[in-house]
C-alpha cells in the first residue's frame, strides 16, 4: 500500500513539521489554519471530480467546530484527539442525514440546496443566545493525551497535530481515489445515466462522497476551532463556503496534493494582500480567482501534471 | 425449452398516449431477434421497459423466471440484461481503456457501492478483462484515445463493448448501426455479432436497415403503433403484405434488376 | 387579529423589497442561465448611489419629492454603467463555460466590487432617510404604517405588472421569452442573442440597483449589505423558480410573509425560517415553484 507517492507525501509532511520549528509563531499559526482548511478543500475536490460543487460545506465545518467548542466548554472534554474524533463524527452524521436529500440534486440546484442548509445552521446559531449569538464563544486550548503545552509550544503542538491529521487524511483519500468508487467520479460527471445502466447506484456513490467530504470539513472545522480558540456563527455563513470553493478552484481537482498546495497558496496570497494592500484584499482575491478561472481552469495542480507530461515516455494521466 | 426472457401483457401509457400495448412474447436463449418498425412505433419504449428505464403501466417481464418488472436499471444490469444506446453513451473525458475499466469495475462489483470504495480500479483482473474485450470488439488500436475524439463507428463499438463488460446473458442493441455510413454498417455488425455469439449472448437489436435484419436476425419482431404485428423468421415477416405496407415498403427492383429494401 | 394584520403589512413590505431585489437576478438567470452573485453588488451600488444622491440633493431647498426621484435615477444610472462594464468587460468572455464556473466568476467580480465600494465611498455608513421622513405615516386603528412602505409595495406591484405586460405584449419582451425558453432555437431564428444578453444584463443590473435605492431610506447604508442581500435573493429565486418573474413575485411573498410571521410570533427563528422555506421548496420542487424540469433524452 505504501507507494512512491505516499512516501513522498509523508516526507513532505515531515519536512513541513520540521520547517515549522524555524518559523515565527504567527506564521506557524497561519500554516496550521491553512492545513486545517485544506481538509475542507480535499472534501470539495472529491465532490468536484464527480461534477458537484456545493456552496454549503461551511455547514459541516461549523458543525465540527461547534462540537469541539461545546464539548470543551460544557462537556469538560479537553483532549485534542477525542475532540477531533467527536467533531468529525458529528459532521459525518450531519453529512449522512443531509446526504439523503443532497445526493438527488445536481449542478446549480445542488449548490443552492447545500447553501440553504448551511444558512439554516447560521440562522439558528445567530439567534441562540446561550451560544453567544453573533459573537460566538471561546474554546480553551486542548491537551494531547495528558500533555498540556502553553504559549508558543502549544502553537507548535497544534501545528504538528494538524499535520498528522492531514497526512492520515491524504493517505486515506489517496487510496480512495484509486478505488472503484473514487475513480467513478469522472464517469459520473461525464455521463451518470450510463453509470447507472452499467449496474451501480449513482445516488449512493454520491451520498458516500458527501459523507466523506462532510467528515473532512468537520475535521477541518474541529482543528480550526482548537487553533483559533474561538467559534462563531460566521463559520456557517455563505462567504465561508465561498472561500472554500475559491481555494478548490485555485487548487484544481487533480490530486490530493492540490488541496494542500492550493490552501497554502491561498493563505499566503490572502495574508500578503491583507498586509500589503489592506484596503484591497478582497479585490486581490477576486482578481486571483478570476485569473485562475480564465487562464488556469484546471487549477494550480494542473501545472504539476503539465510538468509530468513533458517527460517523453510518460503515459497521459487519466485520473490520479 | 423455457424462454430466457418472457413478456406478457406489456403496456405503457404516457397520459393519453399509448406507447406500447398488449405485448406478449417469449425469447429463447441465444436467439438473435431483430426489432423493426417506424419511428414512434414503440420499439424503444419496449427496450426501455425491459431495461428498467421505464416502468410498464401494465404487464410483467420475466428474466430467467424472475419477475423484473419495474426494477431499476442498475439492478436489471447486475442480473444479466444489458443495453447499448442509439446515441453512444460513453465517458468523453476518458480513454477507451478507462471507459472499459469503469464498465468492468462496476460489473465486477455486483452493484455494492461500499465495497466499491475498497476495490482498486487498477486491479490486474480488470485490465486483463478489458484487454480481451477491446480485442474482441476490434477497438484495441484506439485503446489510449479519448472517447470524445473517436470516430462514430468506434464509439458505437465502445458503447456495445461496455454493455458487454458485465457478461450479460441478454443484450439489447438500440439501433447499433445508426449514424454509421452504409459501407461500414455490415462491417460493424459482423464484429459485434461474432463477439456476441462467442459469448452465447441472447440479442435483441432494433434496426431500420432491412438488409442487416435479414442477414443477422434469426427472428423478426415488427412493431406498429405500439404493438407487435408480425413475429417470425426474417423471410416470413418481411414478406408479409401488412409489414410491407406499414413498415418496409414493397420490394423494388433497382436499375440493375436486383431487389433491395430499405426502410 | 392585530398581529395577523401586522404580519400581513410587514410581510408585504418585506416582500416588496425582496421582489425588487430578486427580479433582476431571476431575469438574468432566465435569459442567460447565469446565477449572478454580483447582483448583490448592484444592490449595494444602488443603495450607496442613492445615499450619495440624497446627500447632494437635500438641504438645498429643492422640492422633497424630487429628491426621491433623483435618488432612483442616480441608482439606475449607476446600475446601467456597472452592468455594461461587467457584461462587456468580463462576462462575455466566459459564456461558453460550465454554469457553476460562471457563478464563480460572478463571485470573483462580487469580491472585487466590495472593495471598489470601499474605495469610492469609504468604510463609513450613510443615511438616506429623507424620503421615508417625507412620506410620513398613517394610522390604521392601533397600527402605525409607514407611507414609504406602502409606496414600496405600490412600486413593486407596478414593477411586476410592467414586467408581465412587457414580456407578453412588447416585441422585445416576447423575444426575451423565446430566448429564455430555448436559446439555441432563438439564435437559429435570427435573434441576436449577444445583444439580448447585454441588454438583459443591464436591465437586471438596473433593477438590482433600483432595489438598493428603494431600500436605502430604510437601512443604514454600510459595508456588507450586498453580502446579506444576495443570499436572500437566492432564497426567493430558488423558491419561485430560477428564471421566472411570477416565481420571483410569489417567492418574495412567501418568504416575506413567513419572515414577518416569525418576527412577530417567534423571533428566534427569523433567519432560520427563510432558509428553511427555501430548503423545503427545493425538496419538493427542485426547480422552484414555477419552472419546469428539463429532461434528458437518451
Amino acid at each position: 500500500m505504501l507507494s512512491r507517492a505516499n512516501l513522498i507525501g509523508a516526507l513532505l509532511f515531515l519536512a513541513a513539521g520540521v520547517v515549522g520549528l524555524f518559523l515565527p509563531p504567527w506564521l506557524v499559526s497561519l500554516l496550521t489554519i491553512a492545513f486545517a482548511n485544506a481538509l475542507v478543500v480535499l472534501g470539495l475536490i472529491i465532490l468536484w471530480r464527480a461534477g458537484l460543487v456545493p456552496f454549503g460545506q461551511a455547514l459541516y465545518y461549523c458543525s465540527g467546530a461547534y462540537t469541539v467548542a461545546l464539548l470543551a466548554r460544557w462537556g469538560g472534554i479537553g483532549d485534542a484527539f477525542v475532540l477531533l474524533i467527536a467533531g468529525g463524527l458529528v459532521a459525518g452524521v450531519v453529512a449522512f442525514l443531509t446526504g439523503f436529500l443532497l445526493a438527488r440534486y445536481r449542478e446549480i440546484f445542488f449548490a443552492m440546496l447545500s447553501l440553504a442548509m448551511s444558512m439554516i445552521l447560521y440562522g439558528v446559531l445567530v439567534k441562540t443566545e446561550t451560544l453567544g449569538s453573533t459573537d460566538g464563544f471561546g474554546v480553551d486550548p486542548p491537551h494531547f493525551l495528558g500533555y498540556a503545552p502553553h504559549g508558543d509550544t502549544l502553537g507548535f503542538t497544534l501545528y504538528w497535530f494538524v499535520l498528522l491529521v492531514c497526512a492520515i487524511a491524504a493517505l486515506v483519500i489517496g487510496a480512495y481515489f484509486k478505488s472503484v468508487a473514487g475513480a467513478l467520479a469522472v464517469p459520473i460527471r461525464d455521463n451518470e445515466i450510463r453509470v447507472e445502466f452499467l449496474g451501480i447506484s449513482v445516488t449512493r456513490l454520491i451520498h458516500m462522497k458527501l459523507v466523506i467530504a462532510g467528515t473532512l470539513a468537520g475535521v477541518g472545522g474541529a482543528l480550526a476551532a482548537m487553533t483559533i480558540g474561538h467559534v462563531d456563527p460566521n463559520m456557517a455563513y455563505w462567504t465561508t463556503s465561498g472561500g472554500f470553493v475559491f481555494v478548490t478552484i485555485l487548487a484544481g481537482a487533480g490530486s490530493v496534493a492540490a488541496a494542500f498546495v492550493g490552501s497554502l497558496v491561498f493563505e499566503i496570497v490572502r495574508s500578503f494582500a491583507f498586509a500589503v494592500l489592506p484596503g484591497f484584499w478582497q479585490m486581490t482575491l477576486g482578481i486571483v480567482l478570476l485569473l485562475t478561472i480564465l487562464f488556469l481552469p484546471e487549477g494550480l495542480g494542473s501545472l504539476a501534471t503539465r510538468f509530468r507530461r513533458r517527460k517523453p515516455d510518460t503515459k497521459p494521466v487519466a485520473t490520479s | 425449452m423455457s424462454a430466457i426472457l418472457s413478456v406478457s401483457g406489456l403496456e405503457k401509457t404516457f397520459g393519453s398516449v399509448v406507447a406500447a400495448r398488449d405485448i406478449s412474447l417469449d425469447i429463447p436463449a441465444q436467439q438473435t431477434v431483430g426489432v423493426i418498425g417506424a419511428n414512434g412505433a414503440g420499439k424503444t419504449t419496449f427496450v426501455n421497459m425491459i431495461t428498467g428505464h421505464l416502468r410498464p403501466t401494465k404487464g410483467t417481464i420475466l428474466f430467467e423466471g424472475r419477475d423484473i418488472t419495474g426494477l431499476p436499471s442498475r439492478d436489471i444490469t447486475q442480473m444479466g440484461i444489458s443495453r447499448s444506446f442509439q446515441v453512444a453513451q460513453v465517458f468523453p473525458s476518458l480513454s477507451v481503456f478507462d471507459n472499459m475499466c469503469a464498465a468492468t469495475a462496476i460489473a465486477r462489483g455486483d452493484g455494492r457501492f461500499v465495497s466499491a470504495a475498497l476495490r482498486s480500479v487498477r486491479a490486474p483482473e480488470i485490465a486483463a478483462d478489458v484487454n480481451v474485450a477491446i480485442e474482441l470488439f476490434q477497438i484495441a488500436a484506439y485503446r489510449d484515445t479519448l472517447a470524445s475524439t473517436l470516430p462514430q463507428g468506434i464509439r458505437k463499438l465502445l458503447d456495445i463493448a461496455m454493455a458487454v463488460a458485465g457478461a450479460p446473458r441478454v443484450l439489447l442493441l438500440d439501433e447499433p448501426t445508426s449514424g454509421i455510413s452504409i459501407e461500414e454498417k455490415f462491417q460493424l455488425m459482423d464484429v459485434v455479432m461474432s463477439a456476441l455469439k462467442a459469448r452465447n449472448i441472447t440479442v435483441l437489436f432494433v434496426e431500420h436497415d432491412m438488409e442487416i435484419v435479414e442477414r443477422f436476425a434469426d427472428r423478426v419482431l415488427a412493431f406498429y403503433d405500439g404493438t407487435v404485428i408480425a413475429d417470425g423468421s426474417p423471410g416470413e415477416t418481411l414478406g408479409q403484405a401488412r409489414v410491407q405496407e406499414l413498415i418496409t415498403g414493397a420490394k423494388l427492383k433497382s436499375p440493375r434488376g436486383e431487389a433491395s429494401t430499405h426502410a | 387579529m392585530l398581529t395577523a394584520f401586522a404580519i400581513l403589512t410587514d410581510g408585504l413590505a418585506y416582500a416588496a423589497y425582496l421582489f425588487m431585489v430578486a427580479v433582476g437576478l431571476t431575469l438574468i438567470f432566465g435569459v442567460m442561465k447565469i446565477l449572478n452573485v454580483a447582483h448583490g453588488s448592484f444592490y449595494a451600488f444602488g443603495a450607496y448611489g442613492a445615499a450619495m444622491a440624497a446627500g447632494i440633493y437635500y438641504d438645498r431647498g429643492l422640492p422633497e419629492a424630487g429628491g426621491f426621484l433623483f435618488m432612483i435615477l442616480m441608482a439606475m444610472a449607476i446600475g446601467l454603467v456597472l452592468g455594461l462594464i461587467l457584461e462587456r468587460g468580463i462576462l462575455r468572455f466566459v459564456y461558453g463555460k460550465d454554469e457553476v464556473i460562471i457563478v464563480l466568476v460572478t463571485y470573483a467580480v462580487f469580491l472585487i466590487l466590495e472593495d471598489v465600494i470601499v474605495f469610492i465611498w469609504g468604510p463609513q455608513s450613510y443615511a438616506a432617510y429623507q424620503p421615508m421622513v417625507w412620506a410620513g405615516n398613517i394610522e390604521i386603528g392601533d397600527l402605525i404604517l409607514s407611507n414609504y412602505d406602502i409606496l414600496l409595495v405600490a412600486i413593486a406591484a407596478g414593477l411586476a405588472l410592467f414586467a408581465y405586460w412587457a414580456l407578453k405584449f412588447t416585441r422585445y419582451g416576447r423575444l426575451l421569452t423565446v430566448v429564455i425558453f430555448d436559446r439555441e432555437t432563438a439564435a437559429a431564428f435570427g435573434i441576436n442573442v449577444t445583444v439580448v444578453y447585454t441588454v438583459t444584463f443591464i436591465i437586471g443590473a438596473m433593477l438590482g440597483a433600483l432595489g438598493g435605492a428603494m431600500m436605502a431610506p430604510k437601512i443604514s447604508v454600510t459595508l456588507g449589505i450586498g453580502v446579506e442581500v444576495i443570499v436572500l435573493a437566492f432564497a426567493v429565486v430558488a423558491v419561485g423558480g430560477m428564471g421566472s418573474i411570477e416565481g420571483a413575485l410569489v417567492g418574495a411573498l412567501i418568504v416575506g410573509i413567513c419572515r414577518a410571521a416569525a418576527v412577530h410570533l417567534m423571533p428566534q427563528i427569523e433567519l432560520f425560517v427563510i432558509y428553511a422555506v427555501m430548503a423545503l421548496v427545493l425538496v419538493f420542487r427542485p426547480y422552484g415553484l414555477f419552472t419546469r424540469a428539463q429532461p434528458r433524452k437518451i
